[in-house]
């Protein structure tokens, strides 16, 4: 009896969760599309997205190709495949490690920080002065920073699909003796539009999700530097586990026979 | 209706607590237009709840707050936003935008609610700034880099910068020297008496309650015990009130010590 009180008790929780997580998602996103806009935010939120990742997305992006390039050759050898390497590199990095290793970077980098500002500004009070002030508190902080990360994160993954593919073109090239200009018609041979495509739609999927569980842990976070704390963990916990969650998700959308 | 003014605030039995706590117990209030309500209580009784109800940032269980005749306890959306244009508050805490300057501070309203041109409402902020008896080089300043008495001016000068129509000053003295406390009260007062707005202050500071109310009213133990006209403070009749202002530890009130 016990038991299903326990179970019980913690599904009620989930859903509650499910069920402001809902709400607040639908807020935020109707925020988004009506007026009145904050260009001026929606600004400084894709810069600090979009273009002050770029150093620890590429680092990623690099090192990931030339791992793979280095992997791959070693493993397809034993079967005398290893004129795959290039194509290897190019599918896996367009298609899955850019944007969940992107996204995962991203989610350590930004959802923290948003969490940590927003909640800070919910404990501090800084949120209810916002309500007097005649801002509404979504479309002034949730909503130009979902719309960034949407949008930024998609710009983050296709310069790391293109440095992540020169990653592993040094790698085939200056260490495993690969001529260039047939690694460089490899790595296009079988590329198709289609792996670019989905590896983004993942990008604007998760760079969505990072913003939203930033905003969400914040925004309901309480209780002083703790509880600020643990809205800052808990947003990098959950847009990491979205994410593989929905990396899955949506490859088998794109892929899935 | 009755030839008696609508009041512009009015409450009826709002009760509000937080789990098990009981923190507002039915509470009856209502302050007329222009008039400038005080109320005193010690620590913790729930005068800071008290506003934030009626601002709506927490919601009542039981009761009806009326702003205008208009009923606002739920109120949701653009019918919310409406009613709260016509507020300002000082926040206990000062609530500052920690990533504005000191000026986007107390321009935020004008330049976020108003959509007044920046360069004008920077004008405004300064002017604003100036009564709080804060230089004009405060304004660049970030509120990290002000003490917490300026902080509090800041607050207070953002509360007053769009001439709201209803004001709400949660301790707008603490933390201020003797004669700074004395500059916002007059301030204060300007406000209600010049401008016309309608004032709820929360004070512990009672020569400022003397100074800015036409009424005071005392919470305590979720209830206000007295409502009563700021001269009639010093008769009251009632022993929670006299020993509440004479600042004594012995009386009707327990402080709930552990000796
Ligand atoms: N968000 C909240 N959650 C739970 N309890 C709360 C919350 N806000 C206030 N309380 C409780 O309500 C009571 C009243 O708080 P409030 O801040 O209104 O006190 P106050 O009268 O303003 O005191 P002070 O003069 O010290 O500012 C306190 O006992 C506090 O513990
Ligand atoms: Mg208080």
């Amino acid at each position: 009896m016990e038991f299903v009180a326990t179970v019980g008790r913690v599904f009620l929780a989930f859903l509650s969760h499910v069920g402001r997580l809902s709400a607040f998602t639908g807020t935020a996103v109707s925020h988004i599309v009506r007026p009145p806009f904050y260009p001026r935010l929606i600004m400084r939120s894709m810069v600090e997205i979009g273009y002050y990742s770029l150093p620890v997305v590429g680092l990623t992006a690099v090192f990931t190709g030339m791992v793979l390039a280095l992997q791959s050759y070693s493993g397809f050898s034993r079967f005398a495949a290893e004129g795959a390497v290039a194509t290897v590199v190019v599918l896996s990095v367009t298609r899955e490690l850019a944007p969940v290793l992107a996204g995962l970077m991203v989610a350590g980098r930004i959802g923290a920080s948003m969490a940590a500002e927003i909640g800070t500004m919910r404990v501090t009070e800084q949120i209810d002065a916002l309500s007097t002030l005649s801002t509404n508190p979504f479309k002034y902080l949730v909503a130009p920073r979902l719309l960034a990360g949407f949008l930024m994160v998609p710009c983050l993954v296709l310069v790391a699909d293109i440095i992540g593919v020169f990653g592993g073109y040094i790698v085939g090239v200056y260490k495993l003796g690969f001529n260039p200009s047939s690694y460089i018609s490899r790595t296009w041979e079988y590329l198709e539009p289609l792996d670019v495509i989905s590896g983004l739609t993942k990008a604007a999927v998760f760079g969505f999700l990072i913003s939203l569980m930033g905003c969400y842990h914040g925004y309901y976070s309480r209780g002083g530097a703790q509880g600020v704390g643990a809205a800052t963990t808990n947003s990098v916990v959950s847009a990491a586990i979205l994410i593989l969650v929905f990396n899955y998700v949506i490859t088998a959308l794109f892929f899935g026979k | 209706m009755t030839d008696a003014p609508q009041p512009k605030i009015q409450l009826n039995d709002v009760h509000k607590a937080f789990g098990p706590k009981v923190v507002l117990d039915g509470i009856d209030l209502s302050v007329a237009r222009g008039e400038s309500v005080v109320i005193i209580g010690g620590s913790g009784t729930g005068k800071s709840v008290l506003l934030k109800c009626i601002l709506g940032l927490l919601r009542p269980e039981r009761g009806s707050i009326r702003i205008d005749g208009e009923e606002v306890v739920g109120l949701r959306g653009k019918s919310r936003e409406r009613v709260l244009n016509q507020f300002g508050m000082l926040f206990q805490g000062s609530a500052l935008f920690d990533s504005l300057k000191v000026w986007e501070n107390v321009a935020f309203g004008l330049i976020q609610g108003r959509n007044m041109p920046r360069q004008q409402a920077k004008d405004i902020a300064i002017e604003k700034l100036a009564a709080v008896g804060l230089a004009e080089s405060a304004g660049d300043l970030f509120p990290s880099e002000l003490s917490g008495g300026m902080q509090k001016r800041v607050g207070l000068a953002r509360a007053i910068a769009s001439s709201p129509e209803i004001i709400f000053f949660d301790e707008p003295t603490t933390g201020l020297d003797p004669i700074m406390a004395d500059v916002i009260n007059d301030l204060i007062v300007k406000c209600t008496k010049e401008l016309g707005a309608t004032a709820l202050s929360i004070t512990h500071d009672m020569a400022s309650a003397r100074k800015i109310a036409d009424r005071i009213a005392m919470l305590y133990k979720g209830r206000l015990i007295w409502v009563g006209p700021a001269k009639d403070i010093d008769h009251s009749g009632n022993e929670f009130v006299d020993q509440f202002i004479h600042g004594r530890a012995d009386g009707p009130i327990k402080m709930e010590l552990r000796a």
